[in-house]
């Protein structure tokens, strides 16, 4: 369970049970370890720890009120207590209070990865009690028409997971926060659209929100399509940066993008390109039946038979007129490896010939 | 990758020359961020001012093609400020006598004149490269699409070897591969020179390995590349089974391609879309695509991961191994009864040193780095370690050339191509992915804003873009990012296919083309449709 290669002697009692930490860490991420269940709203293992939305409080003997865990970090004899009866109730009416500042608690979960965060925290603290009625926060901005993400900050709730995945894990800056208090709005440079600010439409900020607020327009298209999402681990089809993704599914439709966290060349991150350029899968351009050329010169729809017949028979006949260096293979780079290596043994086996190259060259 | 991605969060000092690493490898770069977040240096040398340049601390604008001489004016520098790393030379290298002598004639002025770049920048690069305790490089297309290309990645081994930055966390030399497999592509031995995990195909032993695994006599000789093959097409090469590739569009000199590829008796062709390429096909056959099917990639720091079907393929399209198990079979070949794609990769993990230690069963949560030599391995994520492959690190003694064709009067302007963030190759996808176009739409040609003038241009205007092979019409666009003299545009648009114009020259040892220089001539014209 604990960090390889590091030190812990020192301990704190956590819910009675004496327990060791390394120099650094947080109570929350002792907690973590210890599957505590300690809810957190503007938490993201990613990022630098925020205490913001004071969910993750906890009891230290000693302080006089509850302290955020995200933020502090365990000294030696610490005496921690994560749920207590006073502990939850606090948690409670903090879920009732972010609860009544948004338009609607129940989102689809195409939104994004974490969009079902709040959802989910609300009703195991069953705080959909409309104790508190008042005025909601956050504007929505459906002036921007890009086709990726789903500005609907009415949801918003003000953790600033948006802002900071930006800045501290992609790196781009592009968005930023307006207001205070109350009237906080999390807008881009200038409150413009996102394609004429620093956004290069990674999703990051789209994964990461845990509202639904930040939504992924293109995956919500399937919201009213049946079937239930199943989710597969695969790679990502473009550059050789092989960042792990998770497709999600509606019966035989791909209809979105989620990043694997623990995809090990991305960690979380994608771009525009794994994030939103998925659906060329179904396009009406796809070829689906062998082609044959006729006579007439033109292409011709043909069964698979057909097909690979038309096709061995031209290398049968190129090979004995022409002899066998003058059949040449070109594997592809996009393909799977089983392609590539049968390909390969099909020109060596085939021919005797090492007539065979991929696409790197150019 | 000789180093894992990991490690770009953790030089001291980063030196990328010849990758628009925000653009084409974007999650890459925001390691790259993150190290600079935490107070590493940036050095980035590009013709360019692309958006690494923006972020770095040292920019080196050198002119196209330039390379070798920056880094032999790098080198120059280490040796003569005492920055090299003896006992890393006397450990671990050969050659390095030849190599520093080689490197007092080449001062930071005269690589000054050649690249452009100032003298004392060049001076403060190598520096800051070789005064850093962990200095890690690099590197894509941009330093191996030229005629000197090989030269260009030596060069950057000497710096690495004098100063002894690879081999650990933080450093090495990193190219990072184009395409999610291209990768695996090489690994699996579709190459002219090498059996799958590169084992020679000039190596005796090796030859009498495949011979007994695959039951037939193979040339003792390598093959030949896919450039020298298509310009033998119609003379020596009369049949082609390409897979998955836009050859048309992607490689240089399309006219050249489209000769060579009309000129075969028979071409197959297998890919998911009916590309410009499957359109001059005898016969075109239907494969599945990302989603649809089973298989193994292998990324750019050589990790060897699962992909996995999700959807059924459309129609009757099938997964190309099983379209070339057919082919195969319909030839009476034997060794090619695969009922899936587990079976296939495992026979590669049988015959490939690299994968031994591999199964289909042990990657299923991506954790292996080729080299994996047995079953108790646990992976290679950083290369050279304890030594290198071939026992030492060998210093190349590396003279600048320039490129292919240089800028003349009739073509006084460098043109370099390269791909956008927005758009990946030809677009055979990303053009069909809904959305894209509302970010990226068309080609426009990057011209600096002082040349859109003195050329008589107008920014969102049209030009004429003009090599020796050929021509093609381009809107403009204005910016900074291309320097006077040089302009750029993508290979992505079907509707302005720069290939046209390239393919001045090929590197002698690798057959790379030297995509990335081209004199051309830039003149104003009407939009075309407008003109009557």
């Amino acid at each position: 369970m604990n960090p390889p290669n590091s030190k812990q002697t020192e301990t704190i009692t956590l819910d009675g049970e004496e327990v060791t930490f390394t120099e650094g860490e947080t109570i929350y991420e002792i907690s973590e370890r210890h599957r505590k269940e300690i809810p957190t709203l503007c938490y993201d293992p990613r990022l630098e720890a925020f205490g913001g939305c004071r969910l993750c409080v906890v009891e230290v003997e000693g302080s006089r009120n509850p302290v955020a865990s995200c933020t502090t970090q365990a000294t030696p004899g610490m005496v921690v207590r994560t749920g207590t009866d006073e502990i939850e109730k606090y948690r409670k009416t903090l879920l009732e209070m972010v609860a009544s500042e948004n338009r609607e608690l129940d989102v689809d979960s195409l939104r994004g990865y974490a969009s079902q965060e709040l959802t989910t925290l609300v009703n195991r603290y069953e705080a959909r009690t409309g104790r508190f009625i008042g005025a909601q926060s956050g504007t929505s901005n459906t002036d921007d028409k890009n086709p990726f993400i789903l500005r609907d900050y009415d949801l918003c709730i003000s953790c600033y997971r948006c802002v900071r995945v930006c800045a501290e894990q992609e790196g781009d800056y592009a968005i930023s926060v307006m207001n205070r208090g109350f009237h906080t709005q999390i807008t881009t440079e200038f409150n413009g659209e996102l394609r004429d600010s620093a956004c290069t439409f990674c999703g990051q900020c789209v994964q990461t929100c845990p509202t639904g607020a930040l939504a992924d327009k293109k995956a919500m298209r399937a919201v009213d399509r049946p079937g239930e999402i199943e989710k597969t681990r695969t790679i990502c089809p473009y550059c050789g940066v092989g960042c792990s993704i998770d497709l999600l599914t509606k019966e035989d439709r791909i209809v979105g993008i989620h990043p694997a966290m623990d995809g090990p060349a991305n960690e979380g991150a994608l771009c525009v390109k794994g994030q939103f350029a998925f659906d060329f899968v179904h396009h009406p351009d796809r070829l689906t039946t062998p082609l044959v050329r006729g006579e007439d010169g033109d292409l011709h729809e043909a069964s698979w038979d057909e097909a690979l017949d038309r096709a061995a028979e031209g290398f049968r006949r190129v090979n004995e007129k022409h002899g066998r260096h003058s059949v040449y293979g070109v594997a592809s780079g996009r393909a799977p490896s089983e392609a590539a290596y049968l390909m390969q043994k099909f020109i060596r086996v085939g021919f005797g010939t090492n007539y065979i190259d991929n696409c790197s060259r150019a | 990758m000789s180093n894992p991605l990991v490690d770009m969060e953790k030089p001291d000092v980063i030196f990328c020359i010849g990758t628009n690493m925000t653009e084409c490898h974007p999650v890459a770069a925001t390691r790259l961020k993150k190290a600079i977040a935490g107070g590493a240096k940036l050095i980035v040398a590009d013709p360019r001012r692309i958006g690494l340049a923006e972020m770095s601390d040292l920019y080196l604008p050198l002119r196209v093609g330039s390379d070798v001489a920056l880094l032999l004016g790098m080198a120059h520098v280490i040796a003569r400020e005492g920055l090299i790393d003896h006992d890393f030379i006397e450990n671990r290298t050969t050659d390095s006598d030849a190599f520093l002598e080689h490197l007092v004639e080449f001062t930071p002025a005269w690589a000054e004149e050649i690249s452009g770049v100032p003298a004392k920048d060049i001076e403060t690069a190598a520096k800051w490269y070789g005064g850093s305790g962990k200095a890690a490089i690099y590197y894509t297309l941009g330093i191996t699409e030229h005629i000197c290309g090989v030269d260009n990645v030596q060069s950057l081994c000497n710096l690495a070897l004098m100063t002894g930055n690879i081999g650990r966390e933080g450093t090495g030399i990193n190219p990072m591969r184009g395409q999610n497999n291209i990768q695996g592509a090489g690994d699996s031995g579709a190459l002219p020179n090498n059996y799958p995990g590169f084992q020679s195909v000039m190596d005796p032993a090796n030859q009498v390995k495949f011979r007994e695994l695959y039951g037939k006599e193979i040339d003792l000789d390598k093959g030949i590349t896919k450039v020298t093959a298509l310009d033998l097409c119609g003379d020596e090469i009369r049949a082609m089974l390409i897979d998955g590739e836009n050859t048309l569009l992607s490689d240089p000199d399309r006219a050249h391609c489209e000769h060579a590829l009309k000129s075969l008796d028979h071409l197959v062709v297998i890919d998911i879309f009916p590309t410009d390429t499957a359109e001059l096909a005898d016969v075109v056959l239907p494969a599945t695509a990302f989603g649809e099917t089973d298989g193994v990639c292998a990324n750019t720091e050589r990790r060897v991961q699962r992909v996995r079907a999700a959807v059924p393929p459309p129609g009757e399209a099938q997964p190309d191994w099983w379209i070339i198990c057919q082919l195969a079979k319909r030839l009476g070949l034997a060794g090619f009864d695969f009922g899936e794609p587990k079976a296939v990769f495992n026979e590669l993990c049988s015959v490939s040193p690299i994968y031994a230690g591999l199964d289909w069963e042990r990657i299923e949560n991506s954790e292996y780095q080729w080299p994996v030599p047995d079953k108790d391995h646990p992976g290679t994520p950083r290369l050279h370690e304890e030594e290198f492959v071939n026992g030492r690190g060998i210093f190349s003694v590396v003279r600048y050339r320039d490129p292919a064709e240089t800028i003349s009067d009739d073509f006084p302007v460098w043109l370099t191509t390269g791909r956008r963030l927005q758009s990946y190759h030809t677009r055979t996808q990303t053009g069909r992915a809904q959305g894209i176009d509302y970010l990226l739409s068309e080609e426009a040609l990057e011209v600096n804003p002082t040349d859109v003038e003195g050329w008589g241009l107008r920014d969102g205007g049209w030009c004429e873009l003009s090599s020796v092979r050929g021509s093609v019409k381009v809107k403009v666009k204005s910016t900074n990012r291309s320097p006077r003299g040089t302009v750029f545009a993508s290979f992505s648009f079907s509707d302005v296919p720069v290939n046209i114009l390239t393919g001045s020259g090929y590197d002698p040892i690798t057959e790379t083309a030297e995509l990335k220089v081209c004199p051309v001539r830039v003149e104003p014209i009407d939009a075309p449709g407008l003109e009557t």
